[in-house]
């Protein structure tokens, strides 16, 4: 274990979420969970965040937003689709507007399943996160 | 030969002292809070991960002032650590402060912008009482040199217990602590309150991280300064007030700006000026 998967910080992006899943995020940075013991810091930056973590489905309006946030965060990157509704599109697949999941715009690397998802769950898929983090760094060094 | 040790020591174990400090405080911090909290070596964990990640640069100019502000803040403590003038100290500090402001106002990100005025802001409150200090440790010792002002046999807080305290209180502006972590806070990673920060990725970062570290050892540095006549006390009253400022962190709302310079400059007058006019009267 190196220091990549010992200091994930986390950028939460609430596409068009009911806010179920955004307060589980939140809950997991509480006292009762304490996220920090992983390392993780929930940043408001793209450009100290290693983690992106998406709750909601993607629509036609933040699917600019969700791709520039993306591109803004360095190297090496993982996302995280917390919810069904990030993975699928969820009870709002059908809606004129909705897209469906994260992985209809980006490569998202870790699905937490859930409605909402619950925060042990979503602490375990940033862990998973964190591991995958290593790993594509081994990728970005073997390229070079 | 001395110098040349103290100030290799500071190099090398500065940014070790630095570090576990900041791991102790988020220790603290989070024990305080009722938390687990990250292990002691986090902040380590923190840098090194940093160093690893891919340096996004917005422009050249950037990347040079960040890598002028590290190497000043470090020319910095040397000369403390060397025994050489206060005054020099004082304003190698302040040069380096800008060159972290010129670095956040060169790039065109309104965050970036508004942390580096905010980091203006918090300058402009701790600067009077730092040269009060400054004016006060000459007017007892009769010197600016530290070797000398080290070398002093009566423990400077017994003539200086004004400008000490004025001088704990704008300690806290420059430890990054609430409440006055107006543009570089510890805790929230927000917006605004991490302004100063926003432009920069990677290595850049990492750097702005190291030298915090740097800035904290000889900050301490200058508590144990009028503690110094014994070396004993002078630990633990640094130690001491590495502790308070965690506890005011801990237990303070972050303020506006407005607060922040009132309060720093009332309390650089009231306690700082009063201290030096009765020393002026008295001695």
């Amino acid at each position: 274990m190196s220091s990549l998967s010992r200091s994930p910080w986390v950028l939460h992006y609430d596409a068009s979420s009911c806010n179920g899943c955004d307060i589980e995020v939140l809950a997991c940075l509480t006292p009762m969970y304490d996220a920090e013991q992983l390392g993780v810091i929930n940043t408001g930056n793209p450009k100290h965040a290693d983690i992106f973590v998406i709750t909601g489905s993607v629509n036609e309006q933040n699917k600019d937003v969700i791709k520039n946030l993306y591109n803004q965060m360095p190297d090496p990157k993982v996302v995280v689709a917390v919810g069904i509704c990030a993975a699928t599109g969820g009870i709002f697949k059908d809606c004129y507007n909705v897209m469906g999941g994260v992985d209809q715009i980006l490569p998202v690397d870790v699905y937490v399943p859930g409605c909402a998802a619950r925060p042990e769950a979503i602490m375990e898929g940033i862990a998973k996160a964190a591991e995958i983090l290593e790993e594509k760094y081994r990728h970005m060094k073997e390229d070079k | 030969m001395r110098i040349a040790i103290s100030v290799i020591l500071f190099i090398i174990l500065g940014p070790l002292i630095g570090g576990l400090l900041s791991g102790l405080d988020r220790v603290i911090t989070a024990k305080m809070q009722g938390r687990v909290g990250p292990p002691l070596l986090q902040p380590f964990y923190d840098v090194s991960k940093l160093l690893k990640k891919e340096t996004l640069l917005v422009n050249k100019t950037q990347d040079f002032y960040v890598f002028a502000f590290l190497v000043l803040i470090i020319f910095t403590g040397c000369l403390f650590f060397a025994g050489e003038d206060l005054l020099l100290v004082v304003f190698a500090l302040t040069l380096a402060s800008v060159l972290l402001v010129l670095a956040a106002f060169s790039t065109s990100s309104p965050y970036s912008h508004m942390g580096a005025e905010r980091e203006l802001i918090q300058m402009m409150s701790y600067e009077p009482m730092v040269i009060i200090m400054t004016v006060g440790v000459y007017m007892v010792t009769k010197n600016f040199y530290i070797s000398k002002i080290v070398a002093f046999d009566k423990p400077l807080i017994m003539y200086l217990p004004g400008v000490f305290l004025g001088f704990l209180y704008v300690l806290t502006i420059k430890f990054r602590k609430s409440p006055f972590d107006l543009s570089m806070s510890h805790h929230a990673h927000q917006e605004i309150v991490r302004g100063i920060t926003t432009e920069f990725t990677g290595k850049k970062l990492a750097m702005i991280e190291i030298a915090h570290w740097y800035e904290n050892v000889f900050l301490l540095g200058f508590i144990y300064l009028f503690f110094a006549n014994n070396p004993v006390i002078g630990i633990i009253a640094t130690l001491a007030a590495f502790f308070l400022e965690i506890f005011i962190d801990n237990s303070s709302a972050r303020v506006k700006w407005e607060f922040a310079m009132v309060s720093s400059w009332v309390v650089a007058i009231s306690l700082g000026m009063v201290n030096i006019a009765v020393l002026y009267f008295i001695g």
